[in-house]
């Protein structure tokens, strides 16, 4: 299913999946205000295929929890339908749509043990004894958590609350999970632990998970597509190697990785190229990714990492100064003065026989054409 | 202070080679003299105010000695007797001196008072013997009786030997509606003079009602107010609160004005044809009434532990139940509601401790049957006179308030409440 559903296909808001009909999770033109006034979420358009792993990642206040919050339940959508398996579920109450959840800070009932917690939607269900039983028993086995059934979630670190509350989502084999931010309140190495648990269980299960998160590795460590969210919009829905390398606009390009600005006029296009002429007067060719015509402003976007050292003969070559060097061990992070931006960014891999570099001194710099996205301001 | 220094050989040791506990005691001794400092003033005015002069009232319960101090050649003898042979000359020789003597020093009435009180008629008899006890001459006996046949009766000499015992369970076994026997039995009191345990089941009975009223109430207004956004709940917990700044006397007297025959509401039931005119509901000065105000007036201190407490639960916790496919009413009574016991009980406790002990209010509208344990303790108090019963009756209601303080404790858990 996935190969069939890769980003080219899918258009760059999946849209063209939208519309297909064949999605598992769909929002069609989905719109959601508060108050009448603002909209949290403008037009959504999202198709999801059958076993995907989704994350939608954006800052705070974004509207992608809205989202997910629309998705189980919990919240209406002011416009627009939502779809769960060919079926329109925005007036299924949450308890009958089947979707699994994980929250925030777990919401494990204190009240009741960690067995009792997952026994629960089986006994809602009116599933037998035995029945529930072996199957709490299976899902505490999943998580490592086989021996915990007895306690109480407040005798639990939080990493062993994380496991359960996965466990207790999926215990009652749903298709569909959604994960609210479940991670954030995990100290950073547990996190990127759980990260390649979470992954592994749904490449396991084949389920579906829909995750909301504001940490972009997170988003590009687990997810098989990302829908990055701003202002109510899905800025670009794609894998995350294409997000990263391939940004479509400048939101994108500042929120995933590290990234370098500079900005200029448009004086010139050969296909997809342009030439862009920069405030210190030097002009530089870049790649023609989502800015105007000649004469327009654009905003130009370099990875740290594709900046190449001293090779005085390439194109794009310039003389950049030395601001101040951080020695991280695996690379050394130069800030340099180049075309007069003094935060730019470049990164010196630690390896046999690198630049030595040394504050104050002037060196050359270079990019390929390729590495430089012209993009709107 | 260095006390829990334990032996140096076994604790830890600080550089300078003392023990590491009597070092921090050391540390933290200047921090806490100030820290107990600050709470001093509070602790002697409780001390002064409060605790001593319970405990002295209170002791007034099992400890009086109006007759022994006074009647102090008779007593030993009283004390001494079996409480059924006939009285000796001795005895009869030994009252008329203390007779004379407490007529002199004009304590005659206390003595009298406090032999009535197990007795009753026997205080004039006191009185008038001891008016005519000077001129009386051996043998005492036949001169007493010469006096006041009563002498010659047998209860009244037993009355006095209950009374001689300064330390006695007397009150405290009227208070439970028992006599107390010269011979040291109890027997249970004549029917239509058992009172007390009556008013101390109704007391009970309008407490609980009160606080189960409290709760039905209370419980979807505290919810309302914890889900609502913050400036809708704070203008509605004020109107909440408003009561408090009334005074608890008007609050009554203003459900007076509701609640009488020719009162708002009864006007309202006739104009609405629920009564007939000539044939009002009795809504006040009944038992009625009590509930009805005392509920009213109790209610905030349910709703706001309550409020507190369901403030704190996340509305993640009935999301993710019903995430879990149980319905809006399994997902209130197996999540959210267990959450809420603590200030159920939080709530209760102070509800049910304030209405055992209510007085104004029953006093106001209680009328004939509504009446509570507290207004018979302010009779004894400021009527009768029989401050020993009212401290008895004090005793026992403090006894029912710790009983089911320890019911509490041992059903829900002191730690589960939780005030705010």
């Amino acid at each position: 299913m996935r190969e069939i559903f890769c980003a080219d296909d899918l258009g760059e808001f999946g849209l063209n999946a939208a519309t297909s009909g064949s999605a598992f999770v769909e929002f069609d033109r989905v719109q959601k205000s508060y108050d009448g006034e603002v909209l949290v979420v403008k037009d959504l358009n999202l198709a999801m295929p059958k076993g995907e792993f989704l994350t939608m990642l954006g800052p705070s206040g974004s509207g992608k929890t809205t989202c997910l919050m629309m998705l189980a339940g919990f919240e209406t959508a002011t416009h627009g339908e939502i779809r769960l398996d060919g079926r329109e579920i925005n007036n299924i109450p949450p308890h009958k749509r089947g979707i699994g959840m994980v929250f925030q800070n777990y919401a494990l009932f204190p009240h009741m043990t960690v067995a009792e917690n997952l026994s629960f939607p089986l006994e809602v269900r009116k599933m037998g004894k035995s029945e529930r039983e072996a199957k709490v028993k299976h899902a505490l086995d999943m998580v490592q958590m086989g021996e915990f059934g007895n306690r109480r979630p407040a005798q639990l670190s939080g990493g062993q609350q994380q496991r359960v509350a996965l466990a207790r989502a999926l215990v009652f084999d749903p298709e569909l999970v959604l994960m609210d931010e479940p991670l954030g309140a995990l100290d950073k190495q547990l996190r990127e632990h759980m990260q390649y648990e979470i992954k592994a269980l749904h490449d396991r299960l084949g389920i579906t998970v829909v995750y909301v998160t504001h940490d972009q590795s997170e988003a590009l460590t687990m997810s098989d597509r990302v829908a990055v969210f701003n202002d109510g919009v899905i800025q670009q829905l794609a894998p995350p190697e294409d997000l990263y390398e391939r940004p479509d606009n400048s939101f994108v390009a500042q929120f995933i990785g590290e990234n370098n600005k500079l900005t200029g006029k448009i004086i010139g296009r050969n296909n997809d190229k342009v030439q862009v002429s920069l405030a210190d007067g030097s002009s530089i060719e870049a790649l023609a990714v989502n800015c105007g015509g000649e004469g327009e402003e654009t905003l130009m976007s370099i990875r740290p990492e594709r900046v190449v050292l001293g090779d005085d003969t390439a194109q794009n070559a310039t003389k950049a100064k030395v601001l101040e060097l951080i020695y991280l061990g695996d690379h050394i992070r130069c800030r340099m003065n180049v075309h007069g931006n003094e935060d730019f960014i470049v990164k010196v891999a630690n390896s046999a026989g690198h630049t030595h570099l040394k504050k104050g001194e002037e060196t050359t710099i270079s990019w390929l054409p390729e590495d430089c996205r012209a993009l709107d301001i | 202070m260095s006390e829990t220094a334990t032996n140096p050989t076994d604790g830890v040791i600080a550089v300078d080679g003392t023990p590491l506990k009597r070092k921090l005691a050391r540390a933290l001794f200047r921090s806490r003299v100030r820290a107990f400092g600050l709470v001093v003033p509070l602790l002697l005015m409780i001390i002064l105010a409060f605790l001593v002069p319970i405990i002295v009232f209170l002791t007034q319960a099992v400890y009086n000695n109006s007759f022994e101090r006074y009647m102090p050649s008779v007593s030993p003898m009283l004390a001494a007797w079996d409480a059924e042979s006939e009285p000796t000359e001795e005895m009869f020789a030994a009252l008329a001196a203390d007779l004379v003597i407490t007529k002199n020093n004009k304590n005659i009435g206390k003595v009298a008072t406090r032999v009535n009180r197990e007795l009753s008629g026997t205080r004039s008899l006191f009185t008038k013997s001891a008016r005519k006890a000077k001129k009386l001459e051996a043998p005492f006996k036949e001169a007493l009786i010469d006096v006041d046949k009563k002498w010659a009766n047998i209860a009244t000499w037993q009355a006095m030997k209950i009374s001689e015992k300064s330390l006695t369970p007397a009150y405290l076994a009227n208070a439970v509606d028992l006599n107390y026997e010269a011979d040291g039995s109890y027997t249970v009191k004549d029917e239509d003079r058992r009172i007390h345990i009556k008013l101390f089941l109704r007391t009970l009975q309008i407490s609980i009602f009160v606080t189960l009223a409290g709760v039905i109430l209370g419980y979807p207004v505290a919810f309302l107010l914890s889900t609502l956004p913050v400036r809708t709940s704070n203008l509605l917990l004020i109107l909440v609160l408003l009561p408090f700044w009334t005074s608890l006397l008007v609050r009554t007297t203003a459900w007076i004005a509701v609640l009488q025959g020719q009162g708002v509401l009864n006007d309202l039931f006739v104009v609405f044809g629920l009564a007939a005119d000539d044939d009002r509901f009795s809504l006040i000065y009944n038992k009625t009434g009590t509930l009805i105000s005392m509920t009213h007036i109790l209610l905030p201190f349910m709703i706001l532990p309550l409020y507190s407490v369901m403030k704190t639960i996340p509305v993640s916790y009935v999301r993710a139940a019903k995430s879990m496919g149980a319905t809006n009413w399994t997902a209130f009574w197996r999540v959210y509601f267990p959450q809420t016991i603590p200030g159920i009980g939080a709530g209760g406790i102070l509800v049910f401790i304030l209405a055992i002990s209510f007085y104004i209010t029953p006093a106001l509208v209680g009328g004939q049957n509504g009446t509570m344990i507290s207004n018979f303790i302010d009779f004894h108090m400021r009527s009768s006179l029989n401050w020993s019963l009212a401290a008895a009756m004090g005793m026992v209601l403090l006894v029912i308030v710790l009983f089911f303080y320890w019911l509490y404790d041992r059903i829900v858990g002191i730690d589960n409440m939780k005030l705010g």
